[in-house]
């Protein structure tokens, strides 16, 4: 019986684009649903009742939530193709260990720079703080071509998608995290060199756009 | 030869005793070594750098941090008693709850215990609705990890001695008998299975702990205003 996998997300969403990017370095098929986040589909919250937040991976009618959940998933389920995580057992904690570090940094200091609504303050100490965050990635990564050595890993495909919403906390934040972090920069063009991330990741402008809009929505401009 | 494992915790911690606990379930000898949160030591510093934090498994050497990190290397790393199911979408399912746990249930329980007013209020029934989560989750189980102790229930220890120890400080009432039942008895058979009871702190001692943390905020509070 052939595998059914449906996506809950919305196309935007730096979690969910992850998601994307595992299947797609699987090449798994799968039916994307975009979700409306101001008009949420019952399956949406059928499926996540606890969070009702994308993503959402539906396989076999069995829902998985949280994006680095469903990474680990994809690649126990779908052993053919390439390796998400390292085997060695003190690696694969290293690369668990950063997604868990970029999933509670990144998001929520990116967030503090574009949604700032006018404190000055708030929003310089964010970009101090991001630059810092971006700063201790490019130690890690050091001299590899990825974080997941020489192809993209668990930690390559938790990261990628923010780098579409550079251009976000760049124009909000008036920085440039090219000149800040110039090795992590030569990292998101390798990225981009793959197809499973370029076909799948969205125009930054277009990203920036969404955001200017959200903010206006939500009030905070 | 089997490769040295240390754990670098301190006793008032429910993070670390998650990690001891791990260790204990599946009978992997340990060197024990407490840490002074106010003066941390230089290896701590250098086997934590990013967060300089507590726990850290140190195996042959090489510093693990992050509790839920160090759960799943000693699962991977230790496979007797598995903590994990083998099932791809229970292991999944099993990972929602730890991260459920990790990031809702045990912040806001915390920041509940601390606060005033109607902020507490709020907080103390998201509180109670999140542990509400938790029991239908359990549901009729033994454990949530079903029959034997799992990576769930060992994320969940602090709803073992800290969560009664914290409410009798704080002087109210999250978690109990009445409120939730199935957790509570759940707590009960957690605390007293031979891996666990020896983990937990002494709870007079954690008690005292947590009565001279308050005091400290409170007369900080006082010398502020």
């Amino acid at each position: 019986m052939a595998d059914k996998v449906v996506l809950l997300s919305s196309w935007a969403s730096v979690f969910g684009l992850r998601v994307q990017i595992a299947l797609a370095e699987k090449e798994v098929d799968y039916e994307f649903r975009e979700e409306d986040l101001f008009d949420k589909s019952s399956l949406l919250l059928e499926s996540n009742p606890v969070h009702k937040k994308v993503p959402v991976l539906i396989h076999n009618g069995k829902p998985v939530c949280e994006s680095s959940v469903i990474i680990q998933y994809i690649d126990e389920v779908w052993t053919k193709g390439p390796s998400l995580l390292p085997k060695d057992p003190l690696q694969r904690a290293n690369a668990r260990f950063w997604t868990d570090f970029i999933g509670k940094t990144i998001y929520p200091c990116g967030s503090k720079i574009w949604r700032n609504k006018g404190d000055a303050q708030v929003q310089a100490a964010a970009k101090k703080e991001l630059i810092g965050i971006l700063k201790q990635l490019e130690g890690e990564l050091g001299e590899r071509p990825f974080f997941g050595g020489e192809t993209l890993g668990y930690v390559d495909i938790a990261l990628v998608p923010f780098s579409r919403w550079f251009y976000t906390y760049e124009t909000f934040g008036r920085f440039s995290i090219e000149k800040e972090c110039p090795k992590l920069m030569a990292w998101v063009r390798r990225c981009n060199d793959r197809e499973s991330v370029s076909k799948v990741l969205p125009d930054p402008h277009k990203v920036y756009q969404r955001n200017c809009g959200l903010k206006k929505r939500l009030g905070l401009e | 030869m089997a490769e040295e494992v240390k754990v670098f915790g301190r006793w008032t911690s429910p993070f670390c005793c998650r990690v001891e606990i791990a260790l204990r379930l599946k009978g992997v000898p340990y060197e024990y070594i407490e840490e002074d949160l106010s003066n941390k030591s230089p290896l701590l510093l250098e086997y934590n750098p990013v967060h300089k934090k507590v726990p850290v498994l140190v195996h042959g050497g090489k510093p693990i941090a992050e509790s839920l990190v160090v759960l799943e290397y000693i699962e991977e790393t230790w496979r007797r008693n598995p903590i994990l199911p083998e099932d791809p979408h229970r292991r999944a399912m099993a990972r929602f709850w730890t991260k459920f746990i990790d990031e809702k249930c045990m912040p806001i329980m915390w920041k509940s215990l601390w606060s005033e007013g109607e902020m507490q209020l709020k907080l103390m029934e998201e509180t109670k609705e999140n542990l509400s989560i938790l029991e239908r989750e359990l549901n009729s189980k033994k454990f949530f990890g079903g029959n034997s102790i799992g990576l769930v229930d060992i994320a969940a220890s602090f709803l073992s001695c800290w969560t009664e120890v914290l409410q009798e400080v704080a002087g109210i009432s999250l978690f109990g008998e009445a409120k939730h039942p199935i957790l509570f008895k759940w707590a009960n058979e957690f605390m007293s299975s031979d891996a666990v009871k020896v983990c937990l702190p002494p709870k007079d001692e954690l008690l005292s702990h947590f009565r001279a943390m308050k005091e400290g905020m409170s007369a900080t509070k006082a010398g502020q205003n």
